[in-house]
Order: C-alpha cells, then sequence, then structure tokens
C-alpha cells in the first residue's frame, strides 16, 4: 500500500488531502466529522475581528446543464468569537491529535498579528495560513488580496508572521494578479515555509435577467465575489506550475483551486503540489467524497509505482516549458479509424469550420477522410470525437530534426514547411 | 471440481436484454447521480452497497475503487448487476423517480465496474489469519458462495457440499439467459472461491451422502444453503404426457444443454410468478410462435414483477388470466389443455370451459421447500418447508445457520448473498466467542 503522508513546510500530514479555509472548515465539530471520514488536514476558516456576514452569500455556475461547476461567494471570514474557535481548535486537536490544523489568519497591525498567532499556536495549531488573498469584502479594508497584490507588504507582514510563530507558516497567494512569481518570491523572501494557492478569482458569478442585479443578490444590489470550484482548475494548475518551475521559489506548495476528485489532486502533486486543499466540492457533495479521493489516488500510485507521495510531487514540471522552447518540427496528423466510425461528422464540421478545413465528407460513406497533405494537427477533430480511440494523432516523419522557435531565431535552425497557412 | 459446460446450450441463442455501458456513456450516467446523502437506494439494496459511493468512483474514472466499494458489500455483485430487479430495488427508490425524470441506471453502472474487475482480474480480498475453525455449507449456491467467502475473509475453513455436478446453484441454472449466461455464472463462482481455503465437494447430497448428525460433529458450525427443490405439480390428467415439464426443470435444461424445439408451435406456461415470466420469454425467444401465459388471477394480482411482464409483452406473448388447467390431452405427446375461467374468488366458473393447443406445456406454480430434511434436528422450525431464523440467521440450534430460498421461501440472488453474509458475521461471533484472533 503506498504511503500516503506528506510534509507541507514542515507540516506532517497523515494524507495530502485538507480542507481549504473556508465553509467547510468552520467549526470543530465540522472539521472532526471530516477527519473522521478521512480527511487529512484542516485549514481553519480564517481568524481575525469576527464580522457580519449578508444574505445571500453564493453563486453557482451552471455549465451545460452541471449545476456548481463554477461557484463563488461574498462571504468573508469567521464571524464566530475567536475564543470560541480557539476553544474548538484545542479540543480537536485533542480529539486528532494526528490530523494536522492550519490556522488561518487576517488581521491589520503587528500587534494584532503578534497577538492572534500566540492565540492560535497555545490553542494547538500546526501551522498557521496568511490570508493574503481573499478577493472581496476584507480587501476595502486593508486586508486579504489588498496585502497579497502588494510584494513589499506581502514579505512584511509574513516577516511579522515568522518572527512571531513557533510553527510553519504557509502565505495564502491571490491570483488576482498579472504574474504570480513575484508574489511568492515575496512570500519567501519574508521567510514563509510554504505557500498555497490559489485564493478565490474576483468575479461576478452572473446576473439576474429579470430583476437586472448582478448575482448573488442582497436586496437590491450584488458585489463581486471569489470564484472557485471546478472550472477554476486549469488557472489554478497554471499558477502552481508556475512557482514550482520557478528556480529561484524552491518552497512547499499547497495547491488549492477546483479539486474535486483523486485525479485532480494527482494534476497538482504532478506540477508541484505537496498536498491538496479542498472546498466547493465538499460544499456541494459533503466530506465522503474524501474516499474516492485517498482510494484513487493509492490505485494511481500503485499503477505508477510510487511509494510515497513526494515521488510524484513535481514530476511534471520539468515538462513545463516555454511557447519559445515547443519543437516546431513536431508533426502530427489526424488518423480516423474507420471501423471504429460512427459517422457522426462531427469532425467535418470542427475541422471545416473551426480548424483548417482538412476533413471532408466522403461519397458512398459516412467515414470521413483527412486529407493529411493540409492536416496541421491541431487536435481539434479529436476532442469533438464521441468514440473512444476512433481519432488518433499520429506523428509524421519529416526528415527535419528538431527545431524550436528559439533555436531559430538564435541558431538559425531549419523549419519544416508551414501546414494550411494559405 | 466443477463439470464444464457443453458448448451446444439453447441459451447461447440470447442477446442481453439490458446493452452494457461503455466507459463514455457510464461517466455520463454516473455524473447524473446526486450522491445523495442518507440515499433511499443503498437502503433498498439488501446488501446495503454504498450506492452513491460507487457511483461516484465511476465519475472519477477510479473503477477500481468502484468495484471494490460493489464487492465489500456484495461478493456477487457482478452477478446481481445482471439478475438484480432493480426497478423494484435501488432504482425503483431512486429520487429522480419523484422528479419524474429517468433514475440512475444502478445496475447498469454496477455492471460496468464489476465487468471491468473481472475483465482486469483484479482480487480485492485475502483469506483471513487461519483460526483453525472449520464451517460446512450445504449448496453451492448464492447463499452459501457469499457466506463462504465472508467466512474465509475472517479465517475460517470452509467446505461446500454440492448434490449437483455444477456450482452457482440457480445463478447458473435458472437465471434467464438474456440477463446472465451460465458460463458467467460459473466465472464469478470461481472467481469468489479463488480467495482459497474453500474445499467444494460436488455429487455430494447431505442427508444421504453424509448425515446432518455428521455434519455437526465434524464441523464448528454448519449453515444450509440448500435452496429449493423440485417443481409442483397440478396432479391432473395427463401430466405425465411428454412435453409437460415443470418449468425449473426445462430452464435448467435449455441452460445446461440443447432443448429441442423443433416441433414446438404453442407453448403454454401455467403460472403467475416470476419463473411463469421468465418461461414465457425463453420460450419464445426460442422461436416458439404462440406463447400463452394461464394464470389464475389477474394481471394486477400476479407475483411475477410488472415490468417484466411488459417486456414479456413487448416480445409478442399472451396471457389468460382468471384461467385454471383442469386435464392435459393428447398421444403420447400433450397436445390441449383442457381449462376453466375463474370468477374472483378462484372458483371455477360454470360454462366456461376452454381448450388451448399446446405442444409444450411448463409448470411454474411453484417449487418444493427442503427445509423438512433439517426438521428432524432438534431446536429447528420448520414451516411448510421454509427454514425459520433470527436475522443472522441462527436456526436456533447450536452450530446451525440457514439463508437464501430455504430461509426466505425463494427470492432474488442479493438477498441470499446479503443472508449468507449476515450468517457468515454471525457464525464467526458464535465459534470465536472468547477466541483470541491470531
Amino acid at each position: 500500500m503506498p504511503d500516503l503522508s506528506t510534509n507541507t513546510g514542515g507540516i506532517h500530514s497523515p494524507n495530502p488531502f485538507w480542507l481549504a479555509s473556508a465553509p467547510p472548515a468552520n467549526s470543530g465539530l465540522q472539521i472532526q466529522r471530516a477527519f473522521e471520514a478521512g480527511w487529512g488536514g484542516a485549514v481553519w476558516k480564517t481568524l481575525g475581528t469576527p464580522i457580519q456576514n449578508v444574505s445571500s452569500r453564493f453563486g453557482g455556475h451552471t455549465i451545460g446543464g452541471v449545476r456548481g461547476a463554477g461557484f463563488n461567494n461574498i462571504e468573508l471570514i469567521t464571524d464566530r468569537p475567536l475564543e470560541t474557535n480557539l476553544r474548538e481548535i484545542t479540543e480537536t486537536k485533542r480529539l486528532f491529535p494526528k490530523n494536522p490544523i492550519i490556522v488561518s489568519l487576517m488581521v491589520e497591525t503587528e500587534a494584532e498579528w503578534k497577538d492572534i498567532i500566540k492565540k492560535s499556536i497555545d490553542a494547538g495549531a500546526d501551522g498557521l495560513e496568511l490570508n493574503f488573498g481573499c478577493p472581496h469584502g476584507m480587501c476595502e479594508r486593508g486586508m486579504g488580496s489588498a496585502v497579497g497584490q502588494e510584494p513589499k507588504v506581502n514579505e512584511r507582514i509574513t516577516g511579522w508572521a515568522v518572527q512571531y510563530s513557533s510553527v510553519p507558516v504557509l502565505v495564502k497567494l491571490t491570483p488576482n494578479v498579472g504574474d504570480i512569481v513575484p508574489h511568492g518570491l515575496a512570500a519567501k523572501r519574508g521567510g514563509a515555509h510554504g505557500v498555497s494557492l490559489i485564493n478565490t478569482i474576483k468575479s461576478i458569478i452572473g446576473v439576474d435577467i429579470d430583476r437586472f442585479v448582478p448575482q448573488p443578490r442582497v436586496g437590491s444590489l450584488s458585489t463581486n465575489g471569489g470564484y472557485c470550484g471546478a472550472a477554476v482548475k486549469p488557472i489554478a494548475l497554471h499558477m502552481v506550475a508556475a512557482l514550482a518551475r520557478e528556480p529561484q521559489f524552491g518552497l512547499p506548495i499547497s495547491g488549492i483551486g477546483g479539486v474535486c476528485n483523486w485525479r485532480d489532486a494527482v494534476e497538482f502533486m504532478l506540477l508541484g503540489s505537496s498536498t491538496v486543499q479542498v472546498c466547493t466540492e465538499v460544499m456541494l457533495r459533503g466530506y465522503r467524497i474524501v474516499e474516492d479521493m485517498i482510494d484513487g489516488l493509492q490505485q494511481y500510485m500503485r499503477g505508477h509505482g510510487f511509494e510515497r507521495i513526494d515521488q510524484m510531487v513535481g514530476k511534471a514540471v520539468p515538462g513545463f516549458s516555454e511557447w519559445g522552447n515547443l519543437d516546431l518540427n513536431y508533426e502530427t496528423v489526424a488518423k480516423i479509424d474507420a471501423d471504429k466510425c460512427i459517422g457522426c461528422q462531427l469532425c467535418v464540421a470542427a475541422c471545416h469550420d473551426g480548424a483548417h478545413q482538412c476533413i471532408h465528407p466522403q461519397a458512398g460513406t459516412r467515414v470521413p477522410h483527412v486529407d493529411e497533405s493540409e492536416c496541421v494537427g491541431c487536435n481539434l477533430c479529436q476532442i469533438v470525437c464521441p468514440v473512444p480511440d476512433c481519432i488518433t494523432m499520429e506523428p509524421v516523419n519529416n526528415g527535419f530534426k528538431p527545431a524550436t522557435w528559439n533555436e531559430h531565431v538564435n541558431q538559425g535552425k531549419p523549419l519544416r514547411p508551414k501546414k494550411g497557412a494559405h | 471440481m466443477t463439470a464444464p459446460l457443453p458448448a451446444q446450450r439453447s441459451e447461447t441463442a440470447f442477446a442481453d436484454f439490458k446493452l452494457p455501458l461503455m466507459r463514455d456513456a457510464a461517466v455520463a450516467e454516473a455524473n447524473r447521480c446526486l450522491f445523495c446523502s442518507d440515499a433511499p437506494c443503498v437502503n433498498a439494496c439488501p446488501t446495503h452497497i454504498d450506492i452513491p459511493q460507487f457511483i461516484r468512483k465511476i465519475a472519477t474514472d477510479n473503477v477500481h475503487g468502484s468495484a471494490k466499494t460493489i464487492f465489500e458489500s456484495n461478493i456477487l455483485g457482478m452477478s446481481c448487476a445482471r439478475v438484480c430487479p432493480v426497478e423494484v430495488l435501488c432504482v425503483g427508490a431512486c429520487v429522480y423517480n419523484d422528479l419524474e425524470q429517468p433514475p440512475i441506471a444502478i445496475g447498469k453502472l454496477q455492471r460496468y465496474a464489476t465487468d471491468t474487475a473481472f475483465e482486469k482480474g483484479w482480487r480485492f480480498f485475502e483469506a483471513g489469519k487461519p483460526t483453525g475453525r472449520k464451517v460446512a455449507l450445504i449448496g453451492a449456491g448464492p447463499a452459501s458462495l457469499a457466506a463462504a467467502h465472508e467466512l474465509r475473509r475472517l479465517g475460517h475453513a470452509c467446505t461446500i457440499f454440492e448434490k449437483r455436478a455444477t456450482i452457482g446453484g440457480l445463478n447458473t441454472f435458472g437465471v434467464a439467459p438474456y440477463k446472465m449466461k451460465a458460463d458467467r455464472s460459473l466465472t464469478e463462482a470461481e472467481w469468489v472461491l479463488a480467495i482459497g481455503g474453500i474445499e467444494v465437494k460436488t455429487g455430494v447430497t447431505v442427508g444421504k451422502d453424509i448425515t446432518l448428525e455428521q455434519l455437526e460433529k465434524d464441523f464448528d458450525a454448519v449453515f444450509m444453503g440448500a435452496g429449493l427443490g423440485a417443481d409442483s405439480a397440478l396432479g391432473l390428467p395427463g401430466e405425465n404426457l411428454q412435453g409437460v415439464h415443470g418449468a425449473v426443470a426445462w430452464i435448467e435444461h435449455m441452460k445446461l444443454a440443447k432443448a429441442d424445439m423443433g416441433a414446438v408451435k404453442h407453448a403454454v406456461i401455467v403460472g403467475g410468478g416470476n419463473t411463469a415470466i421468465d418461461a414465457v420469454r425463453e420460450v419464445k425467444g426460442l422461436g416458439v410462435p404462440s406463447v400463452t401465459m394461464l394464470y389464475r388471477g389477474t394481471r394486477e394480482g400476479m407475483s411475477g414483477y410488472q415490468h417484466e411482464w411488459d417486456a414479456a409483452l413487448q416480445e409478442g406473448v399472451s396471457a389468460s388470466w382468471q384461467s385454471l388447467p383442469v386435464a392435459f390431452e393428447g398421444t403420447g405427446r400433450v397436445q390441449r389443455v383442457q381449462c376453466v375461467k375463474l370468477d374472483a374468488s378462484k372458483k371455477p366458473i360454470a360454462g366456461t370451459e376452454f381448450t388451448l393447443q399446446a405442444d409444450l406445456v411448463l409448470l411454474a406454480i411453484g417449487q418444493s421447500k427442503l427445509g423438512d430434511m433439517l426438521a428432524s434436528l432438534g431446536g429447528i422450525t420448520v414451516n411448510k418447508g421454509v427454514i425459520q431464523v433470527n436475522a443472522h440467521g441462527f436456526t436456533g440450534r447450536a452450530k446451525w445457520y440457514a439463508g437464501g430460498d430455504c430461509t426466505n421461501g425463494g427470492k432474488e440472488v442479493v438477498n441470499a448473498a446479503a443472508e449468507g453474509n449476515a450468517a457468515a458475521r454471525a457464525i464467526d461471533a458464535a465459534i470465536m466467542k472468547g477466541a483470541a484472533r491470531a
């Protein structure tokens, strides 16, 4: 049986699945139920000066009939008394000593940071997560993403936290920036032991087109919220990978953003996350989704011969590069397996209207023909084909040696003739 | 050892009535599942498979985990996916029914996961550390197979006594071939037995070749899972004519050998239960042009499932409701059935006599109960041939447990699996009482 235990910046967990700082990690009883269901760790919903929330708070994005494929919220940090949260942290640690509790924090002044860090650690926190990411409400008060978007402020506050903390400090980064790398490096300069990302993306989830108000609606008004859920995974994966491949970075990463199942978790790990955090899928389905996450991850690891998590963390990072390093002479063409083809001709429509007009109907058969001399190998036909393994992208030996754009520009390496560019 | 099946079997002519799902369709269907909390489908399943969880694992492409979730609760999950009347169990309980929307195709999803497991050769369970305890099981059908597998996981040695040459019980020789064929049942039985440590003695009739007292003496516990006995007879004139058979016997013959259907133009099946409907559909499927079900009650009052009868109707059969056979006639071979109509209290109505042409008659009016074979043992109660047990399969006599058709009077494979499983755990608790596990 593969070993699922993890170490993220000195925070040890029996498995890589953590509840993100969010409604599912709002109280002790919730987190205790989550640990019972199998979750490895939990990031307690952000402590600070308790706030007052609005009704309603959540918005769902339905895509193709799938409810909650995207999700947003305008909820703020904890609204519960600090003493209550601290007491429940202590009680939860007593009941589940092996499951790490990372306490998310968001306050303003250095004195407040010092005070709340001491109280959190005294209560039993195994780690701290600095919430520099919340993109709504709190940032209007100079906290959350207002900190995360300013590397100097980020570095300074991280420095305070690291100075006053005896447990590892993770900095939670906001994706609402042009380039994530300077912000990760700022956290590193501040002394952070790791980062978690992404927080939610500034968003309007939808508009009530009869009342002329965005959603979620609070009376006659709405506001921008934080976007999350399955739909944000590609954005999150990119930001995780951008930091993981940055040579000057090198800190452990706790990946967040659209993790719904074991496969998503594997993707985050292969791009450099040692743990993953989940909120939205738990909000939609409940804690018991973790059974499949653990089971599926173990099965994946067995299939690939990984005995420990650290053997797979970052395994796909070397495969993530810049466009200028891609081999322009690598050529593929689409092949249609006539025996498998059911004649829907989705590939014909996609190629004619959305690509390079090289897949054509043929007389006497519903199976289309690929004009390989025109096929640019774009993949669109394969993406729309409903039959498994019917369309494959086959490499072509065009006689050209590999050549990237950078090599072409800098070394004059020859490129193959363009296809479909007439 | 179990005898191999002949290649020439009538049942091989049948195609699956319910088609399997391919991967994309399975994933799409799985994603439609709401993942209900305290899901009604789970409560509707006698083996309480965690259905939302196994469906979610299909949605995430964790088919291995999905199959494990199924087999954890029901080691016969592969055959149950095919033979369960899901319309009145899990699928019937799906909350989508309340929305008047198609319920989740739970049976087909279970088939997808379990077929994949068989195809890939996955195994999920190992025998427990040996306890030194021995359990005898009577009959090699679903109840005993489920019980033996669970007993092996708990470390007890098992010996199954089966009077036939072939194992699997009704799964092998009784299931309608458009649901599952005999070879699939044998594949499953062998997959279950591959946990190791289960000795199967075929061709051994308990009560004849070995006495009950001997079993009780030689083993720490005995599980009775012998199912039901021979077809019941009507005792009518002409019942011994050629072409008049008990339905269960005829179905077994059709599944395990080649039934001669060449001359049959008109078939009459007597009964209104699920065996009768199976027989009707099987005879029709083998090419008999005219197939009539003769039942003494009404369509609404029949014990056979309505969805099964709907399917039979679509295949072109007919029924004569509130009708009773009074004699079978013919020269050597049956040619006619003399019948009379019945009133609402099932009394014959004078002057309503009628004749049906028939060159094949199958009697599906029940099977004898085997419970009486245990009646000689003190402490065991047998009521009309049915062995009385508590919720854990205990008969009331120390060492003796029972489950499956011989205790429930004839239900589904999934009931037998659940009862076998429950009895195995009760046996374990009893024979390990006070003992430390290695």
